[in-house]
């Protein structure tokens, strides 16, 4: 094995390292600062380095196992980089370096355990995207679910502890369900490893295969549960909105997650033939997304607290991404993606901005929000004083710049990514049924594009409504903004402006993972080719 | 044997999902302990239940059919420790709960009679 392979498991390695290094330094602040700062930094790095060794490699070896201790493939653990994984790893990096950024800003504020459970909580997205079966998905769930929940409930406070308690125990059934459909699997398939698993499948007797498919089902319930899909999405709002913002912005990956497992398994095990998949369940996908959409569009009109805006912000995005994943289709799901990167890094600036945005907000203005909201504008108090001419000071004057770019970013209005991401979707879903030969768009398709419309106009009335009362009020104290903070900010919204200029790189990176998913032999093929033969001579016989 | 494993696995399940749909955190946490048992015989029957086949491999008997099946063996124990850490965090998550609102309600506040 060369050097480049071995960096395969590096996205695993170095966080579990900083993470226990820094639990031995315990209390010595400036040293887990720093050690958190390179082991992400490194992180980043690594992750670039695949997604390039990847991408660059030819065309038969889209997919790279990684043997731990030299096993069998289906023998042992066994990791697999392709170019969804790599695409992840580096979101994911990339998005946890803004997170960090802006957390260092208030460093003092900080706790002792945050630096080793942010590592921790990377260690467990970085496995969850690498791993080759289903088991150790599990247990790199669980350990970036008990990073979380650590995370979720740090500094504390009546609203965040309670938000997190529902949390867990929603997340630790669906556990149950996970551990339940994961042995269904085993039970009737005989094996955990996903490229084993496309094989097996057309072979199971029908008996068995009812079975199997139980088992998926359940599984997929599991991992709605982190996608948030409706009905299993209410504990969301409540908890991203208690949660403090460098970790709210990182967890905007973590519903992205339940969305790549189902589209990895969902690939996995599509059908030869048919192209149809178990795990995209006829449509319940779609209709899941279209609800998630739907619920996620009434209660952004709802909200007026900012901070639940982002969290049904979240909702949309995964209402979009399964919808979108239900329906299938290699170039429908290159935009996906694409609309999935751009979407996650918006969502996670946007935390990060209203946090900063909020902080100038008094609990006696949300009353007068409320208030405002009942009785109307208060023309008397407007012309008390003369605010003609008031300018709004610089420092809002930035933030509603960003707040604008974020806006348009969620919401899909021109010129940014978001727009891009949007149409491609659309594109792509009628270009497909055109091509497929149908002359007419099936109601289905229609119903998804119109609740897209739908939740998107949500969104723009929605931020609309908060960006003009947080930054056209014009009696409200300047929140106190560090430069970091701002930088954090910055950075995200920059590799947003990166992605719309480099629009066609990007789609035709995430159009050539489509394909390579839609094929899926590049992926079982890479790991037969390291397997052994169950039926080879016992010794002593 | 099958119907004795179904039953108890049936009677754990059902009454962790009464438990964790009751309103107090302790019956929750209860709940989740009794679902976490029944997942764990579940997977454990996964494996197809067998009487007196050994779990270590003699040399002597080459035939791996004639041994129980290790990979249920090796998810039950790792799903066993994991829950039993999920339980002591929760644990404390409770606890941190009740302190901060002075109920053990699971939304943190008493409502109605």
């Amino acid at each position: 094995m060369s050097f480049g392979d071995h960096l395969i498991i590096a996205p695993i390695v170095i966080p579990l390292l900083a993470g226990g290094l820094m639990l031995l330094f315990d209390g010595r602040r400036w040293l887990s600062t720093a050690i958190n700062v390179l082991a992400t930094a490194a992180l980043l790095a690594v992750s670039i380095a695949l997604l390039v060794m990847i991408n660059l490699s030819d065309p038969g070896a889209l997919a790279k196992p990684y043997l731990l201790g030299n096993w069998p493939a289906n023998f042992g653990i066994i990791l697999i980089v392709d170019r969804l994984a790599a695409l992840m790893l580096v979101l994911t990096a990339a998005i946890a370096c803004a997170s960090l950024l802006f957390a260092l800003a208030s460093s003092h504020q900080l706790g002792r355990f945050f630096h080793p459970l942010f590592q921790f909580l990377l260690m467990g997205l970085s496995g969850a995207f690498l791993t080759g079966d289903l088991f150790n998905l599990f247990v790199f769930f669980e350990v970036l679910l008990a990073a979380s929940y650590g995370l979720a409930l740090y500094g504390s406070g009546r609203a965040r502890v309670s938000a997190s308690l529902h949390y867990i125990v929603i997340n630790l059934a669906a556990s149950s369900l996970f551990l339940i459909g994961v042995s269904l699997i085993y039970g009737t398939a005989g094996t955990l490893s996903m490229a084993a698993l496309a094989e097996r499948i057309p072979l199971l007797d029908p008996s068995e295969r009812r079975l199997f498919e139980m088992g998926a089902a359940i599984l997929g319930i599991a991992f709605l549960v982190k996608a948030a899909g409706w009905p299993l999405c209410f504990w969301l709002p409540s908890l991203y909105a208690a949660a403090t913002a460098p970790v709210a912005a990182l967890f905007a990956v973590l519903t992205k997650v339940g969305a790549y497992v189902i589209l990895r398994l969902g690939s996995i095990t599509a059908e030869a033939a048919g192209g149809g998949s178990i795990f995209f369940a006829e449509g319940w996908l779609v209709a899941l997304g279209v609800a998630t959409m739907f619920f996620a569009a009434i209660g952004l009109l709802a909200v007026q607290d900012m901070r639940r805006l982002a969290g049904y912000n979240v909702l949309v995005s995964s209402g979009t991404v399964l919808a979108a994943i239900g329906l299938g289709g290699a170039g429908l799901i290159g935009a996906a993606l694409f609309y999935l990167v751009s979407s996650t890094l918006s969502l996670a600036a946007f935390f990060l901005l209203v946090e900063l945005v909020e902080r100038g907000r008094t609990p006696a203005d949300d009353v007068l929000a409320v208030t405002l909201e009942v009785y109307g504008t208060d023309e008397e108090r407007l012309e008390e004083r003369d605010h003609v001419g008031v300018a709004i000071p610089a420092l809002m004057a930035v933030l509603g710049l960003a707040f604008l770019a974020c806006a348009l970013l969620l919401s899909g209005l021109p010129p940014l990514a978001g727009f891009i991401a949007k149409f491609a979707i659309l594109n792509s879903l009628f270009a497909q049924r055109s091509l497929g030969g149908g002359e007419t768009v099936p109601w289905r398709d229609w119903i998804v594009v119109v609740v897209l419309i739908v939740s998107s106009l949500a969104t723009v009335i929605a931020t609309m409504r908060a960006g003009t009362r947080a930054f056209w009020s014009v009696d409200r104290e300047l929140p106190h903004v560090r430069g970091a903070e701002l930088g954090a900010v910055g950075l995200l919204l920059f590799l947003c402006a990166t992605i719309t200029v480099q629009a066609g790189a990007v789609v035709t990176f995430t159009q050539a993972t489509a394909n390579a998913l839609e094929l899926r032999r590049p992926y079982t093929g890479a790991v037969r080719l390291h397997s052994e033969d169950l039926r080879a001579p016992v010794p002593g016989q | 044997m099958e119907l004795v494993i179904a039953l108890t696995i049936g009677v754990l399940a059902g009454s962790g999902l009464w438990l964790l749909l009751r309103p107090r955190t302790f019956q929750v946490i209860i709940g989740l302990s009794l679902m976490s048992y029944a997942v764990n015989l579940f997977i454990f029957s996964m494996g197809r239940l067998r009487m007196g086949a050994p779990p270590i491999l003699d040399p002597s008997v080459p035939n791996p059919a004639h041994y129980a099946d290790p990979v249920p063996q090796a998810l039950v124990l790792t799903a066993i420790v994991i829950s039993f850490a999920m339980t002591a965090l929760f644990l404390v998550v409770l606890l941190a709960a009740r302190g901060l609102s002075g109920s053990d309600h699971v939304d943190s506040t008493e409502q109605g009679p």
